[in-house]
């Protein structure tokens, strides 16, 4: 029935190539961590799926360690890196993170903070969703040598908006405190040279770019010290136990080579259908409000918000209607809550909860703007009418 | 037509919205959220809005190959009927929170919503009938009691009034019990088929009521007294007692005669709880403000019965209208009446319509020890 999908942040279709690699790949007998001639061929595949991956991302195939997605190599980084600093050094017990996290950063800090001691701080982001460098120069000046970790996302997943990285790694760096950063909506979308970006460790995840689900990577300097969150076989460094999966860790190879060989040009041919869905919003709905426009943002990310509507009522509408879209934010069995991302930018209660996210990706056509801005007067016509029955 | 199915991720509410699938309307799964801090699990037969429970429901709309969504009405619930159920026991009067919930959301909140968004009407699995019949001026829809009288709830219904029945459907009235919905589920493949009937108060998830209350309103302790003013005993919140209750009083004094003592009254002002002989709950007149009429006012209120409980017996009264309020004469008294709770006037199966208690008295003498004195709620 849906016949446009503009929710690529939240997943996106799996690659041709892809799936064709992963098919073999799955009938392929052998355990990696095998001595045998079956484990050695999968092994093989593993390997060379490393280094593809390090070649394409700046990294040393050392460095790439993988995991089953995003919000693995995400706690990995986080609570692995809290765990390492406390048991090199007692006094490392402070974790900072930015207000506008994705949950696999924020819970996993707040975690440390309510069930293993960690001092946990959220820097604050300006309007357009920004880091504020000054509160984390002021945070480091402060709190740098108690601090076992900073982890600032590249690109929020909600607004798009691209973070300070380079700026961040180096007052890091010049702190002595190592830093990650949640780069799954950053991957394949813009240029990411974990070698040159200064950054610790870097988490990626494959189905946000055509490889399956269950796939992912944190990319780790070979001097960031971390402790295990998995505890088993030893695989990857010790860092990561479980059986090596050759299969997904080829189809995230893949999906990598893909979306970084093409990414200059699909970030020109994202941006403009997104700049033309966002303009032809605008355009209908004056009082319409982009999200973020003032900042870098990821080139298929647009979200708005809609004055006196729920977010809930325009999605059901768009959803009848045959266009997938999301509020971009958390959602607890169905239920939206407001966006955590637009409070931190100082929307009140009732603009984060009209928050719609459209993200495009790699399959996105002018067809499925086309749709969009027909579709969306109407649904929005009613999800006001909707709103005031709510308002009453 | 559009129809808008509540599915609360229980038995009747899925098979309602099979009956509407199969009746060719165009159906919506929406699941409603009413609950701030929902529990994962459901606990046996209390609580409800678990996540669970809207796990359920997504499942019943898969099988009946509906769209589903949930819709987050907690913050009208919280305001309407908790706060209603609060205020009310604070007042010294024992709400309703069905009558309240149906009132101000599954026939309000989530209604009008659906009808905002395009739906027709709304979808439930109460056990009620919609009745239509020609009339002067058209089709009237009625509103009846279920076949099943065991499972009728057309008592909590009443207060809908007459523009909302028209976008109501209620697919479960005519069923003859609820062995047949259980195995039409099954039959149907929907998982919840076996699932416990859910009691007691939904956002009351332990089923301790006065533990909620204190919880939420605080302790305020104060005196048990008897009909003569002697204090019997203490409590820790007048709220925490209903007219006709008799255990959990802890009276430390006996009555004289050994009969056991049950609550005739609270009251909020003197915060004080009165305890007397069973005789002295019979009631023959009630009051009732808020008056709703499912069908056009009735000009005259002959041959009907009343019901003051969601399972209580009907009982056979003459109504009048005083102003906005109504009077009824119960041709035979009842007992416990308590204040807060809706008297249904009924005409043989059909709901007329419904007022909230304000007050209920013994007017005529005859009752064993009756004093014919008032228990109405009016200040002393």
């Amino acid at each position: 029935m849906t016949a446009t999908y503009l929710d690529h942040a939240a997943t996106t279709l799996v690659r041709d190539e892809v799936l064709a690699a992963y098919g073999e790949d799955l009938r392929r007998l052998g355990n990696p961590s095998s001595v045998h001639g079956p484990g050695r061929e999968a092994r093989r595949v593993l390997e060379e799926s490393r280094e593809s991956i390090a070649a394409d991302l700046g990294a040393h195939p050392t460095e790439v360690i993988f995991t089953a997605g995003g919000t693995e190599a995400d706690n990995l980084a986080v609570v692995g890196t809290f765990h390492a600093a406390v048991a090199g050094t007692a006094t490392r017990r402070a974790v900072a993170i930015s207000t506008v996290e994705h949950p696999a950063v924020l819970d996993a800090a707040h975690w440390l903070g309510s069930a293993q001691g960690a001092e946990v701080t959220e820097l604050g982001v300006d309007e357009q969703g920004v880091l504020d460098l000054d509160a984390l120069t002021a945070y480091l000046a402060v709190a740098g040598e108690r601090t076992a970790v900073v982890a600032l996302m590249w690109a929020n997943n909600e607004t798009g908006a691209v973070q300070p990285i380079p700026q961040v790694a180096a007052a890091c760096a010049a702190a002595g405190v190592p830093v990650h950063s949640d780069a799954v909506q950053a991957v394949g979308h813009l240029p990411v040279d974990f070698a040159a970006s200064g950054l610790t460790t870097l988490a990626l995840s494959g189905h946000k770019l055509g490889a399956p689900v269950g796939t992912g990577a944190l990319l780790a300097r070979r001097d960031a010290a971390l402790q295990p969150v998995l505890h088993g076989g030893g695989q990857e460094r010790g860092i990561r136990s479980g059986t090596l999966d050759a299969a997904g860790a080829r189809a995230l190879a893949i999906a990598v080579r893909i979306a970084v060989a093409e990414q200059a040009a699909e970030h020109a041919r994202l941006t403009t259908l997104r700049d033309r869905l966002q303009a032809g919003v605008l355009a209908a709905v004056p009082d319409a409000v982009v999200r973020s426009a003032g900042a870098d943002r990821l080139p298929g990310h647009l979200l708005m918000t809609f004055p006196g509507t729920d977010a809930d009522a325009v999605l059901f509408g768009l959803d009848a209607a045959g266009i997938a879209a999301s509020s971009g934010s958390a959602c607890t069995a169905g239920v939206t809550q407001p966006s955590h991302v637009l409070l931190a930018m100082g929307a009140d209660q009732r603009t984060a909860r009209s928050a719609v996210r459209f993200t495009l990706g790699w399959t996105s056509t002018d067809a499925d703007v086309d749709h969009a801005l027909a579709t969306l007067p109407a649904v929005l016509e009613r999800a006001r009418a909707a709103g005031r029955v709510g308002a009453r | 037509m559009k129809v808008l199915a509540a599915l609360s991720g229980g038995v009747d509410s899925a098979v309602a919205a099979a009956r509407a699938v199969d009746a060719g309307h165009e159906v919506v799964g929406v699941h409603m959220a009413l609950s701030r801090s929902r529990a994962q699990h459901r606990n046996g037969s209390r609580g409800c809005c678990s996540i669970e429970d809207a796990s359920d429901a997504r499942r019943a709309a898969d099988v009946l190959g509906i769209p589903y969504y949930v819709w987050d009405l907690s913050e009208e619930f919280e305001e309407t009927v908790v706060a209603d159920f609060l205020s009310e026991y604070e007042a010294g009067r024992t709400p309703n929170p069905c009558v309240r919930c149906n009132e101000h959301i599954k026939f309000a909140a989530l209604l009008d919503r659906g009808l905002a968004l395009g739906f027709d009407a709304v979808c439930t699995g109460h056990y009620a009938r919609i009745v239509e019949r020609a009339g002067p001026a058209g089709t009237v829809r009625e509103l009846h009691r279920a076949v099943d009288l065991a499972k009728d709830q057309s008592y909590v219904l009443a207060v809908m009034g007459r523009a909302r029945l028209e976008r109501s459907i209620f697919p479960l009235g005519d069923v003859a019990s609820k062995d047949v919905v259980r195995a039409e589920a099954a039959a149907r493949g929907l998982s919840v088929s076996a699932k416990p009937d859910s009691y007691d108060i939904c956002f009351v998830a332990d089923g301790d009521t006065r533990g909620f209350l204190s919880a939420r309103l605080g302790e305020r302790p104060g005196e048990i007294v008897d009909t003569s003013g002697a204090v019997v005993g203490s409590h820790r919140g007048a709220y925490g007692f209903t007219v006709g209750q008799r255990k959990g009083l802890g009276i430390q004094v006996p009555a004289a005669d050994g009969a056991p003592r049950y609550v005739l009254e609270t009251d909020p002002a003197a915060n004080r709880v009165v305890v007397g002989p069973a005789a002295l709950l019979s009631v023959d007149e009630i009051v009732g403000g808020d008056v709703v009429w499912l069908g056009e006012d009735p000009s005259s209120l002959t041959d009907v019965t009343v019901q003051v409980r969601a399972h209580g017996e009907p009982v056979a009264a003459d109504v009048e209208l005083d102003g906005g309020a109504l009077l009824a004469r119960l041709a035979s008294p009842l007992r416990g009446i308590a204040a807060g709770q809706s008297i249904v006037v009924y005409h043989g199966s059909r709901v007329l319509g419904q007022a909230s208690i304000t007050s209920a008295r013994r007017a005529r003498s005859g009752g064993v020890g009756c004093s014919g004195g008032s228990l109405s709620r009016a200040p002393r």
